[in-house]
């Protein structure tokens, strides 16, 4: 028996070992929730180490939907929000759950389709004429349909071209519930369309048969916000931490650094902090 | 080169240049599905016992719903924890949400049903043959209870690592309350669901062959031990 009471000993202790070492409390963190479009694009594993290099602060980004992200940050289990959709960012600090939504970058939503175009929308500068098409010709088309900021996005597109999706939609739409990644996986293997974001969209391996259709329709701008999560309605947010980290990703060094962040040559991200 | 082959050229890049990134989460995903194993078992190991032996009302009932809970879908009880760790909710001054404490937390919920219901079973099978022998011997049932444990020993060694199987296999619950943060709470499965997420299939599925053959490795080794001990102790 004493081989095994030995190994049960061994196996307790470094249960309790594992269970008593907090997780990096020797290092001081904030916690970010953001979107898996930052996240995916890879522009955080950029910018995260420059920036704990400088300060020696761990950021712990939870990618998630904006929606998500939102939600998360409202029952408080995070310090600042990095998200793209500002009416839904606008309405959280209207509720008092975030304080000074500060801009940082954009970047633009890309309509992805097969190269057969079964919608004939390629080569088009307008996004609203393309999903009209897409919309008469039936052709599948793939939704986030996960309240993230690119869902919204389409949505706010469909309103634009007049189609009241509650009525019109049918087979040809595939509403996902999936992140952009998934999704993109889901639109490559059923030949959709889809809209996403230019960086994941860049970053993503998966193609098969998709391409970018329509671009570059100023109804496509895609603007990312930050924000710090209210301290009055959560006390334990970490306040100082959180607005150095906000004030470094608006300062100077911090557009820098984000306009720096190349796939392939191309810059996924473009920095549009203003000043103050 | 097929999506299979590009995945082993993968996987073995990542083996034999010992990429830290990836020594890293195999480390967490290991120690935190230990760490759950080890909790879910002196939770799940007793009740299984006590059920096994004891007669009580409601029992059967309580089996029932014990084995039903082998089914428990492990995104269900990611989101009960995060719930229950959220600063919203009853446990949230912990302050442990999106950290590897929560993850041991979720997993050990998912596992000690596992370690129960199927300890359960093999300790009433022994019961049923010595019940009779232990009851002329005088044994409490407390005393009857710990001999059947240690009569099973080798089948119970097969119900510990179900349960570790289960544990570092989920990815729900992690996902959820661990949150996939790299360098901290990036396990293998969740690793897995984002390199996915990315497109990046090969490495994906790489990486799955990687899971697969450290839990092949584990089972061998506890095999190896069972061998070794039924050997010695007959």
């Amino acid at each position: 028996m004493n081989a095994v009471r030995r190994l049960l000993l061994a196996a307790l202790l470094a249960a309790a070992h594992f269970a008593a070492l907090p997780a990096g409390a020797q290092q001081k963190f904030i916690t970010v929730a953001s979107t898996t479009s930052t996240e995916q694009s890879g522009l955080f594993g950029h910018l995260l180490p420059i920036y704990a290099k400088k300060t020696g602060v761990q950021v712990r980004v939870v990618a998630l939907g904006t929606g998500q992200a939102l939600d998360v940050a409202r029952r408080g289990d995070a310090d600042v929000v990095f998200v793209h959709d500002k009416p839904a960012e606008e309405k959280f600090v209207a509720e008092g759950f975030g304080v000074a939504r500060r801009e940082v970058m954009y970047n633009d939503f890309v309509l992805i389709g097969p190269k057969s175009d079964p919608a004939q929308v390629a080569g088009g500068k307008d996004i609203v004429v393309a999903f009209g098409k897409i919309r008469a010709a039936q052709a599948p088309i793939v939704s986030r349909g996960d309240r993230s900021g690119t869902h919204s996005a389409e949505l706010r597109l469909w309103k634009m071209a007049g189609i009241g999706l509650a009525a019109a939609r049918g087979p040809w739409y595939r509403d996902t519930g999936s992140g952009m990644g998934p999704a993109l996986n889901t639109a490559s293997s059923m030949n959709a369309y889809i809209l996403a974001d230019r960086g994941t969209w860049l970053s993503f391996k998966n193609r098969g048969e998709l391409t970018i259709v329509v671009e570059g329709d100023q109804r496509l701008f895609n603007q990312y916000g930050v924000i710090l999560v209210n301290p009055a309605k959560h006390p334990h947010v970490k306040k100082e931490l959180g607005q150095a980290f906000i004030d470094w990703i608006v300062s100077d060094e911090g557009q820098r650094a984000i306009a720096g962040y190349k796939i392939g040559g191309e810059q996924l991200f473009f920095p549009n902090a203003k000043r103050g | 080169m097929g999506a299979g082959a590009q995945a082993l050229t993968h996987a073995a890049e990542l083996l034999v240049t010992l990429d830290p990134g990836l020594v890293q989460i195999v480390s967490l995903s290991l120690r935190v599905s230990f760490a759950a194993v080890v909790i879910a078992t002196l939770a799940g190991l007793p009740l299984g016992a006590t059920i096994a032996v004891a007669r009580f009302p409601g029992r059967q009932v309580l089996i029932v719903i014990l084995n039903a809970l082998l089914g428990l879908p492990s995104v269900v009880v990611g989101l009960a924890v995060y719930l229950l760790l959220s600063r919203a909710g009853p446990l949230g001054s912990m302050g442990i949400l999106f950290t590897p404490s929560a993850m041991v937390f979720a997993q050990a919920i998912l596992v000690a049903p596992i370690i129960a219901a199927l300890s359960r079973q093999s300790i009433e099978d022994a019961w049923r043959e010595y019940e009779e022998q232990l009851r002329s011997l005088g044994a409490a049932p407390v005393q009857a209870g710990l001999t059947l444990v240690w009569d099973c020993r080798f089948s119970l060694l097969t119900t510990v690592l179900a349960g570790f199987g289960r544990a570092v296999a989920e990815v729900g619950a992690v996902m959820i309350v661990g949150g996939n943060i790299d360098g901290v709470t990036r396990v293998m499965t969740t690793a897995i669901a984002l390199e996915t997420s990315m497109g990046d299939l090969p490495l994906a599925l790489g990486l799955g062959f990687i899971l697969l053959s450290l839990v092949l490795a584990l089972n061998a080794a506890a095999q190896v031990i069972k061998e070794a001990a039924q050997h010695r102790y007959g």
